[in-house]
């Protein structure tokens, strides 16, 4: 246990190394980091004293050291566009991002889970026929297209729902939240939708995949044989079996939200993290741009993380074989 | 079939007998995919020749006939079937010339992926060891991060390392790399998988043995034999990848909308949608829907004829 959680351990920092590399080089290699701070006019004598102070002139190791030292303190510098600390920046568009993937992820956990079970048992029926062919046109169905669509139809069309921004918020201290507000539930209605449903479709087909692998298995014969009721097979043993792959399912599930999160926020104007990103790769804003790809790596690291060690404490054959 | 039969099979009479043709022919949905995106292929490619219209000639586009419905719409002209966008320009002809650059971008970005992986895949399962373990090693790293985010980081940090002047004209490229970098951990995993299970058959041992050169064990005798797996990926990855370039050039990070893909016209298009002209984002949108769903369903199809534990 404690050594492949060790070694599940070493790994994550690899990744975190990797990764902070180069978000560092993005520093030195994407424009000048001088020029990005003062303007056209400065003296030579203001960039020298910028130079300095950012300690520019430093062997490149001393650089990546003091960056990784600032890196676990949270610290990125000031963004080049805005001039306010970047981890700021952050921070106060962090509760933005995740109310729109914590909503999402219950739409998507939920009616994936739930189609996925019933397209498993009933294989054969109609509905799940429509239900199936229907995931993979979801599948094939771009995110941003998805979203032009409902803005199209909910809000141009019909007028019900805001098409942009995230209606009014309620300040809980260091926390904005919308979902204490009615416009708040009404402006992330068609963003979440947009966002839960491609995670949706895939929870569905590895719920159905999974179901219908169990329900091949000897236990499940066997317990038909012994004249156990439909509902007490499906249910009580074959349900019990497919929920462990879930734990999986919910950590991909929540890693692609966050990525996907950003080509959401475009379209629905979103006043969070992946807005701001896509911002700061336009404006070649290369604080923001960094200290969001450590954020996300972070992020995953710690999830796949979760993820591993969630699976070795709950299923005795991967504790046992491994 | 008929082994006593002493007349040789026709080349075509083999082909006819090959497990895989056999399966699409008795799978209609797997025919209708497979015309449909040849037809949208065949149509983008002759793009110059078929559209009734060319975009980038500016002899051709009057900003007076910006902005026209479709033709079965009251005030559409019938010259412009799909009407035109707010520039003057043909939709169909704009869609067929966008829709030559996204597959065009969607293929060569799937190319230097499959490339790629499959070189590191058969040389990671074949030499094995550290260099194995290395190149998984990275493979799993770039695979914990989802696959659209590290497009637009890689294309964000290319177009941000060009020179501003050069930008536009190398962004197809930058497009292409990012999109491919993006891919190549899946063929790797595969290629690696299929050399594993060849290096340790007789015919891989043989020829080693009479001394062959292990690269030219690698190309000739195991490359082949992973091909199979590589295409059903490389089939599903070319749907993720017109996917990604519609995605990229939708968020504005992608091809530039003086040369656009369909994801371009469709970002152009959503600015015009609240003002209801709704076809200029509408049928490119319904372009690239139909494109990627029939080459997804094609990947399908493809994925269960060649695994023969489903058949």
């Amino acid at each position: 246990m404690v050594s492949f959680i060790l070694k599940r351990l070493a790994q994550s920092l690899l990744v975190m190394a990797i990764v902070s590399a180069v978000s560092f080089s993005l520093f030195n290699f994407v424009g000048d980091p001088v020029n990005n701070m003062v303007g056209q006019d400065a003296t030579r004598e203001q960039r020298v004293e910028i130079r300095q102070q950012l300690g520019l002139d430093d062997p490149i190791l001393t650089q990546y050291v003091r960056f990784i030292g600032n890196m676990t303190k949270g610290e990125f510098g000031l963004s080049y566009r805005i001039k306010r600390p970047v981890d700021d920046l952050i921070l106060e568009r962090l509760p933005a991002t995740i109310e729109l993937v914590f909503v999402s992820a219950i739409i998507s956990l939920f009616f994936g889970i739930v189609l996925g079970i019933y397209t498993g048992i009933k294989r054969n029926s109609w509905v799940s026929r429509v239900i199936l062919s229907t995931s993979l046109a979801g599948v094939s169905l771009p995110t941003f297209v998805i979203g032009i669509g409902l803005i199209y139809v909910f809000a141009v069309h019909l007028r019900w729902l805001p098409s942009s921004g995230r209606g009014g918020t309620i300040d809980l201290g260091w926390w904005k939240t919308s979902l204490l507000t009615v416009d708040g539930w009404r402006a992330i209605i068609l963003p979440s939708i947009t966002l839960s449903l491609f995670q949706l479709t895939l929870i569905l087909r590895l719920v159905r995949a999974e179901m219908l692998e169990v329900m091949r298995t000897d236990f499940i014969k066997f317990a038909r044989a012994r004249g156990l009721s439909e509902k007490a097979i499906n249910f009580r043993h074959a349900l019990r079996n497919t929920l462990v792959p879930v734990i999986t399912i919910i950590g991909l599930n929540i890693g692609g939200l966050i990525a996907f999160s950003v080509v959401t926020e475009t379209v629905f104007q979103w006043p969070g993290t992946g807005l701001m990103f896509i911002q700061a790769v336009g404006f070649v804003d290369v604080p923001i741009m960094a200290a969001y790809l450590v954020f996300v790596a972070l992020l995953f690291v710690i999830i796949n993380l979760v993820v591993d060690i969630l699976y070795f404490v709950i299923d005795p054959r991967i504790r046992l074989g491994g | 079939m008929d082994a006593l039969n002493d007349k040789p099979m026709t080349r075509w009479e083999r082909f006819k007998d090959n497990d895989i043709v056999w399966s699409f022919l008795g799978s209609p949905g797997a025919m209708i995919a497979a015309v449909v995106s040849t037809v949208m292929i065949l149509a983008c490619f002759f793009a110059p020749l078929i559209a009734p219209f060319d975009p980038f000639d500016p002899a051709q586009i009057s900003l007076w006939d910006g902005k026209l419905p479709p033709a079965w719409v009251e005030g559409g002209q019938s010259q412009y079937v799909l009407g035109t966008d707010n520039q003057g320009r043909d939709m169909l002809s704009t869609i067929l010339y966008g829709g030559r650059l996204s597959i065009l971008v969607g293929l060569a970005a799937i190319c230097l992926g499959m490339v790629m992986g499959v070189i590191l895949g058969v040389i990671a399962g074949y030499v094995g060891g550290v260099t194995d373990a290395v190149i998984m090693r990275l493979a799993d790293v770039q695979l914990t991060i989802p696959g659209i985010l590290l497009a637009i980081l890689i294309n964000g940090i290319g177009r941000a390392a060009l020179p501003l002047e050069l930008r536009e004209e190398f962004a197809i490229y930058v497009v292409i790399l990012a999109i491919g970098l993006t891919d190549w951990p899946q063929f790797a995993r595969v290629a690696r998988g299929a050399t594993l299970v060849e290096t340790n058959k007789e015919y891989v041992q043989a020829a080693r043995i009479i001394g062959l050169p292990s690269w030219l064990v690698m190309v000739r005798h195991i490359l082949p034999n992973t091909l199979r797996p590589i295409l059903v990926i490389a089939t599903i990855g070319l749907a993720l990848a017109i996917i990604s370039e519609a995605t990229l050039s939708f968020l504005g990070q992608g091809i530039p909308p003086t040369t656009p893909s369909l994801g371009t016209l469709i970002r152009v298009g959503n600015e015009y949608l609240f003002s209801g002209l709704w076809w200029i984002t509408l049928f490119p949108a319904i372009a690239l829907i139909v494109l990627v769903f029939s080459v997804n369903l094609l990947g399908d199809w493809l994925r269960d004829a060649l695994n023969p534990k489903l058949r």
